[in-house]
């Protein structure tokens, strides 16, 4: 097992990044989908990760999400670690209760949606406010109704999931995880199961979200206009490692390296 | 004697028997659907020894014949010291033997359920057994009401071996019948015709009827 004793316990100081992924590597046997990441994302920054597919992004906020363990490195969110705790003066691998615990502070939209189809709009969002948070039926229906609202599906809110269509359902998804007030909000290609037409009802969500709310984002897209609009910073993955990253003028106008640059007019050309 | 000679004389004893059979047939699915569930969810268990557990019991009870699982509870667990009264080992050798079938319905049910499902129900941080409990199991419970409905026909005509413990089911009533007028053909005739329609009408109904009311619970409907 790795030697833990090179990563702090706790990161403090100022200016302490609301996430931080620290010497990161996932392996599928053979295959290295990340190889010692180091990415750094401040409070209230947007940050969105582009790529060719394969090249490790979307494994990047499955991770965070505690939906894969990593083989080596650690991740904190808010000074914490997440993928791992302390013991005896030393890190050791999280346990269940732990995730469980430090897991909260973050949220997840998945690019189908994953509403759950036996519970209606209203119920999706109550269900994690309700059920884990514990709050009471009545608070958890005003919190999740004025979400609903944001997301302009006040409307539609008893309806199930097979009554809506896909945008629809994505705008409550987000509402779904903003329920839990995570400080972190995952968006893994939200948009790129929708029909052309649709897209947009959501992307206007996450800008609205982004001008209005301070939240941390992390958002996979093939959407390097939507990208490029509303990001602080993109990072380019290729080939498990961040190959170039920057504020989007930067790296959409004037990309230095050269995979970036095939990378981005093959994509232009594509549309 | 016409069939219908044969109902009017004997309806009280065939009634009775009837309703024996239901009963038997609702505490063998009660029993039936506790075992199913548990073992089911014992099978996926992330315990080895869990799992063995469920395994094992799963072979045993669908590897081997039902009534020779009847006549173990029945005859064989006294000697053990554990005595069990025929009704109760009726529908618990019927009930258990069902569980083992069901219990593969359950794993199979649960296992089709979308992985997406179990992501989206860890991202709002709902414990193991919430997101069991609360997301999973409604949704497998809707993929396998069609393969339940052929299960719990085969449990009611399983029910008719509780007669050879002198249960006083409707099949025990038939062979009394049977031994005192000779009437082999009315006699279980008529026993044929009220399995058909307890299954055909009641229970297929039912179970339709059960299909629709998730479907629509499930917004699919």
């Amino acid at each position: 097992m790795e030697n833990m004793s090179a990563y702090p316990q706790e990161i403090s100081g100022e200016n302490i990044p609301m996430v931080k992924f620290a010497k990161v590597r996932k392996a599928y046997g053979d295959l290295v989908v990340l190889d010692d990441l180091d990415l750094d994302v401040a409070a209230g920054e947007m940050v969105s990760i582009i790529g060719p597919s394969g090249s490790g992004k979307t494994t990047v906020l499955r991770m965070l999400m505690t939906l894969e363990r990593i083989n080596s490195g650690c991740i904190y969110v808010d000074g914490k670690p997440l993928t791992h705790m302390p013991a005896n003066g030393a890190l050791v691998p999280a346990s269940e209760r732990h995730l469980r615990k430090r897991r909260i502070d973050i949220g997840m939209c998945f690019q189908h949606f994953n509403l759950f189809p036996h519970m209606t709009a209203l119920e999706n969002c109550m269900e994690g406010p309700v059920q884990v948070l514990g709050l009471s039926k009545a608070e958890a229906r005003d919190r999740t109704e004025e979400l609903l609202e944001m997301v302009g599906m006040i409307a539609k809110m008893d309806q199930h999931p097979s009554r809506l269509s896909g945008g629809q359902q994505q705008r409550v998804a987000i509402a779904r995880a903003l329920a839990m007030r995570p400080k972190v909000m995952l968006f893994d290609e939200v948009t790129s199961a929708l029909d052309p037409e649709v897209i947009g009802e959501v992307t206007n969500v996450i800008r609205q979200l982004v001008s209005e709310h301070n939240l941390t984002m992390l958002m996979v897209t093939h959407q390097m206009g939507f990208a490029r609009d509303i990001s602080d910073r993109v990072c380019f993955f290729y080939d498990g490692k961040i190959e170039e990253q920057g504020p989007p003028a930067e790296l959409f106008g004037n990309p230095k390296k050269e995979r970036t640059q095939q990378f981005l007019s093959a994509v232009k050309e594509a549309v | 004697m016409t069939i219908f000679e044969f109902v009017g004389q004997y309806w009280p004893r065939l009634l009775s028997g009837t309703g024996v059979t239901v009963t038997q047939f609702l505490a063998a699915t009660a029993l039936g659907i506790a075992i199913s569930l548990a073992m089911g969810l014992l099978r996926l268990s992330h315990s080895m020894m869990l799992r063995g557990f469920a395994v094992t019991y799963i072979e045993i009870f669908r590897g081997t014949s039902l009534l020779v699982q009847l006549y173990w509870i029945f005859f064989v667990l006294p000697l053990f010291g554990i005595t069990v009264e025929k009704f109760t080992a009726g529908y618990m050798a019927v009930g258990m033997n069902i569980g083992a079938y069901g219990a593969e319905l359950v794993r199979g049910g649960i296992l089709a359920v979308p992985k997406g499902q179990w992501e989206a129900a860890l991202a709002i941080n709902m414990s193991a057994a919430k997101r069991m409990w609360r997301i999973i199991l409604p949704q497998a419970l809707v993929n396998m009401l069609p393969p339940w409905g052929n299960l719990m026909i085969e449990l009611l005509k399983g029910t008719a071996l509780v007669s050879l413990i002198s249960v006083t089911d409707l099949m025990f009533e038939a062979k009394q019948i049977n031994g005192t007028t000779f009437l082999s053909a009315q006699v279980f005739g008529v026993a044929l015709i009220i399995y058909y329609i307890l299954a055909r009408f009641m229970l297929t109904p039912f179970m339709r009827w059960l299909e629709r009311f998730m479907a629509r619970k499930m917004g699919r409907a």
